[in-house]
């Protein structure tokens, strides 16, 4: 079966979508993150986008529902690398995803997660 | 049901099978029955918004509602077909949408178009979201025959 690849680097877990996901595959990637989560403690997952000319709502209801399951199971998600005109698009269809942290970069996107495990 | 099956005539008789005096300057349909069609319309949106010469924002934003459009006629009307039209008024050219099913219907039109309703356990953005996405946005639903929605993005 298709999937995602997810990248452990410490107790952080890297995504990196490079395909045009079809929803199937999306629910799987949110559940092999979850699972991931709980089988490597890991305190943060990094999603890159950057790759991604589209997110639509279900695609961002992935993405929200994915950073609420990692907070419940003691995890941050940060969403980034997300195209400027993905984010135009994202705000004008109404998703505004309530509770993800976004970062410009992956880099830029570690130092958040760094930092908020020192809290 | 085959999954590749394309679906050959039109579904059910709507008036947004026209394009109201608009000259068609070429067409394409496929089938919407997997998630996988839902792919396939991206595709061919994103390469005909292409020719269209369309700004990538303005891109987005159809590829976007057609994705949303394309999952609901697989989700509610349980597949139909989708029809692709580069349309000319004589002044501008813009690509229109047509996405058809032969489904329930919808029952109240304004109620599916606002923000939060849902049926399917979707966020409810799908309709009311599409429509902001698109220059024109039309829809013909009629309950046990089907549903058509017609979005038009014009090149300006």
């Amino acid at each position: 079966m298709e999937r995602i690849p997810i990248l452990r680097i410490g107790d952080l877990l890297l995504v990196s979508i490079q395909v045009d996901m079809h929803d199937r595959l999306a629910m799987t990637l949110q559940d092999d993150l979850t699972e991931r989560i709980v089988r490597d403690s890991a305190k943060g997952v990094l999603i890159d986008i950057s790759a991604l000319d589209l997110v639509d709502s279900f695609i961002g209801r992935m993405i929200s529902n994915t950073a609420a399951m990692a907070r419940v199971l003691d995890a941050q998600t940060v969403l980034v690398g997300m195209q400027p005109a993905v984010a135009i698009t994202l705000v004008e269809l109404g998703l505004t995803l309530p509770g993800v942290k976004t970062a410009l970069n992956v880099e830029k996107g570690m130092a958040l997660l760094g930092k908020s495990h020192l809290r | 049901m085959n999954m590749n099956q394309a679906p050959v005539a039109v579904l059910f008789n709507s008036r947004l099978l026209t394009t109201g005096g608009r000259e068609i300057q070429h067409s394409a349909t496929l089938p919407l029955r997997s998630d996988e069609h839902v792919v396939s319309v991206r595709k061919l949106v994103r390469e005909q918004a292409l020719e269209l010469k369309l700004s990538l924002v303005e891109q987005t934003k159809l590829v976007t509602a057609a994705s949303e459009l394309a999952r609901n006629t697989i989700k509610y009307g349980g597949g139909g077909m989708v029809l692709a039209q580069m349309l000319s008024d004589g002044v501008r050219r813009g690509l229109r949408l047509v996405f058809a099913d032969d489904g329930p219907g919808i029952v109240d039109i304004e109620q599916a178009l606002r923000d939060g309703f849902t049926s399917g356990g979707g966020l409810g953005l799908g309709l009311g979201g599409a429509k902001r996405l698109v220059d024109e946005f039309d829809i013909d639903s009629r309950g046990g025959e089907g549903t058509a929605v017609a979005i038009i993005k014009w090149k300006k």
